[in-house]
């Protein structure tokens, strides 16, 4: 394989100072983000998904600290290759250089994202004012015509429009379109669907799609929607407790997941076919990241879960060449453990539909 | 947009004019007149009383005033200064009051502005320490206070500014005041600034800010500070009317010749027209600033926008 590997996240740790002691948020992660490829991040809520790209963005928040491992951006200035390691760089300096014009970030909730005394039109026209001093008209111009990428109707007008004078959908949009307005080599979504309704949910990922297919930006996806990363992501990394328990092509590990954790949101997926009449939940509550306790950290929750899991940690077994999975059950010497029946059944009505 | 200020203006004409009617049936029940000198016979008061037509009923009174203030006549001060023309009176005494009362706002918005931002941007630091202390200290203490402690501090001892307001030296002798006037203001506006820019710095707007990799000040000032001041100016209006009008005690401390003297001493002597054009001025100032603080909030934030430009709902 030669694809352009972009971004490289290497045993990545971070904690946050707490009240309550130091939790450590993100567990040694190692994540590849290849170009013009869509790598989806999926865990529920406090697994690290939004910590690890706020890290790659530098906007963590004061309590967190980045304890060890490297970022690696690879990007062409002025025709040459650049490596660089983003937690090398100061603020000032992602900002300057990253932040925005390489990297751009779709946040969660359109409602709340925009600078509300600000003119959508400016919003978009800040970031190429800043980063390349574009004059007004062209930025203005670009700024039109990203309005009309992404969807929106009569866009001379609405760059005069504040946000409270737009729907929610709208509001994402202009949130992408400011993310697009330098055109950056990655782009960020964290759970960028999350506070839509349904129908305006695939609208944004189609159009995310499309943008991807014209300009070829890598996308990195943060969610908790399984049916979100079915319908975008090249590569999935399934995240618990601050670390990547799963990693593969979408199809290796939607249709044969290897890690419990993934069986387990696999089957807790709502689905119109399910004869069953209680939806799966995974028993217990998510990891305390406060304790250094031993062994494997979804243990306690795993079903599967074999006596070594509650002493050591497992290592990331790999299974095909692009399909990784941290569980004990594929040591050689594990029993043989297969997934659950009804989750079986339901990967086999999945693969027929796709 | 003009028609709203139109209208403003019409209702700010009318509750002025309210205004002056209730302080004439105010003066008009107040006990005593004038013209009280024991000196004077039964019959000279009542010369007097039809000089100034002080005999005529209360509304005929109210009616001739406005007639008269519409052409600028404020009318005469009875006691204060006798016959002088109210306007005459206030020619050297207003601009005083206004010019230390400016200065005060001045100076308390900006080193409040500062501190505030100062605070919220170093949330839980020594500086953020030391900003709630300043802002308890200039809430709690009353202005006089700091005014001693300025004048015996650098004018007795250090010999810096005079002690006693000196017209020849305005702008020299009117820094004491101005600091012990400002330091309510420093501590109100830094409190407000504060606690506005840590909700606002905590917001999703400015992550998204943020992370367009906006230079510093542009984060702070554009997309902080900006969503912070409605709330700062709504505490900042009023003060700005108490303070262009006159403080009483600092006035009296510093020997100032402004207004707020001149309204007390009006009040105990019975100087009507005195009493009416300065509490005129009063409101005039207050309403004035409040429709201009209003027509700020529109400008600030395009959410409180009146006039009907329409939203793009889909």
């Amino acid at each position: 394989m030669n694809k352009e590997k972009i971004l490289s996240i290497r045993d990545l740790s971070i904690s946050f100072m707490t009240t309550a002691g130091e939790a450590n948020a993100i567990r040694g992660v190692k994540l590849d983000l290849y170009k013009g490829e869509t790598l989806a991040i999926v865990g529920e809520s406090g697994s690290g998904k939004s910590v690890t790209v706020k890290a790659i963005m530098g906007i963590l928040s004061g309590n967190g600290s980045v304890k060890e491992g490297t970022i690696d951006f690879t990007y062409e200035r002025n025709g040459e290759t650049v490596h660089q390691d983003l937690l090398k760089l100061t603020k000032k300096e992602m900002r300057r250089r990253i932040n925005g014009k390489r990297i751009a970030m779709v946040f969660q909730d359109p409602m709340t994202s925009l600078n509300p005394t600000m003119t959508i039109g400016k919003q978009i026209m800040e970031g190429m004012r800043c980063h390349y001093k574009t004059p007004k008209k062209d930025a203005y111009e670009k700024a039109v015509s990203l309005l009309s990428l992404v969807g929106i109707t009569e866009p001379e007008k609405r760059m005069k429009c504040y946000p409270h004078q737009l729907s929610g959908g709208m509001r994402q949009r202009v949130v992408i379109a400011i993310a697009l307005s330098c055109d950056p080599e990655v782009l960020i979504c964290d759970e960028p669907t999350t506070a839509l309704d349904v129908t305006i949910q695939a609208k944004i990922l189609e159009l995310i799609k499309e943008i991807q297919d014209r300009t070829g930006i890598s996308v990195i996806y943060i969610t908790h929607d399984l049916g979100v990363v079915a319908k975008v992501a090249d590569y999935v990394a399934v995240m618990y407790a601050g670390k990547i328990v799963e990693k593969g092509l979408a199809k290796e590990v939607f249709y044969d997941p290897r890690h419990p954790y993934t069986w387990g949101l696999l089957s807790a997926m709502p689905d119109l076919n399910t004869s069953d009449e209680a939806l799966y939940t995974i028993p217990g509550s998510p990891y305390n990241l406060m304790g250094k306790g031993k062994g494997d950290a979804f243990a306690d929750r795993n079903a599967f879960a074999l006596n070594i899991d509650y002493r050591m940690e497992p290592p990331m077994f790999q299974v095909t060449d692009t399909h990784y999975a941290a569980t004990w059950l594929l040591h050689e010497n594990a029993p043989e453990v297969g997934m659950p029946d009804a989750l079986k059944n339901r990967i086999s009505r999945m693969r027929k539909e796709a | 947009m003009k028609r709203y200020v139109a209208k403003r203006l019409c209702i700010s004409l009318a509750t002025l004019l309210a205004i002056l009617f209730i302080l004439f049936l105010m003066l008009e029940l107040m006990p005593g007149s004038p013209f009280n000198d024991e000196k004077l016979t039964q019959s000279q008061v009542a010369l007097l009383n039809d000089k100034y037509g002080l005999d005529q009923p209360v509304y005929y009174r109210f009616i001739q005033y406005v007639k008269h203030m519409v052409t600028g006549d404020f009318g005469v001060s009875y006691t204060i200064s006798k016959n002088t023309s109210i306007t005459t009176l206030l020619a050297s005494r207003l601009p005083v009051s206004i010019r230390i009362g400016g200065q005060a706002v001045l100076l308390g918005t900006v080193i409040g502005l500062f501190l505030g931002l100062l605070a919220a941007l170093k949330h839980n630091t020594i500086f953020d320490t030391l900003t709630t202390v300043i802002s308890v200290l200039g809430v709690s203490l009353p202005s006089y206070v700091f005014a001693l402690a300025l004048s015996y501090s650098l004018g007795y001892r250090v010999h810096l500014f005079p002690l006693l307001y000196q017209q020849e030296a305005a702008m020299k002798s009117s820094v004491l005041p101005t600091i012990s006037l400002a330091m309510f203001t420093v501590a109100t506006v830094a409190r407000f600034t504060r606690t506005e820019m840590l909700e606002v710095l905590g917001s999703d707007y400015m992550l998204l800010a943020e992370s367009k990799g906006l230079p510093e000040w542009r984060l702070i000032l554009v997309h902080g500070l900006k969503n912070a001041l409605i709330p700062i100016i709504t505490v900042l209006a009023p003060l700005v009317v108490s303070l262009m009008t006159g403080s009483l005690v600092v006035e009296k401390i510093f020997s100032i010749p402004g207004i707020g003297s001149l309204l007390v001493t009006a009040i105990q002597s019975n100087d009507y027209n005195v009493i009416v054009t300065l509490a005129f001025i009063y409101s005039a100032m207050y309403i004035g600033i409040m429709l201009f603080v209003d027509i700020l909030y529109g400008i600030i934030d395009p959410r409180i926008r009146l006039a009907k430009e329409g939203n793009y709902e889909h």
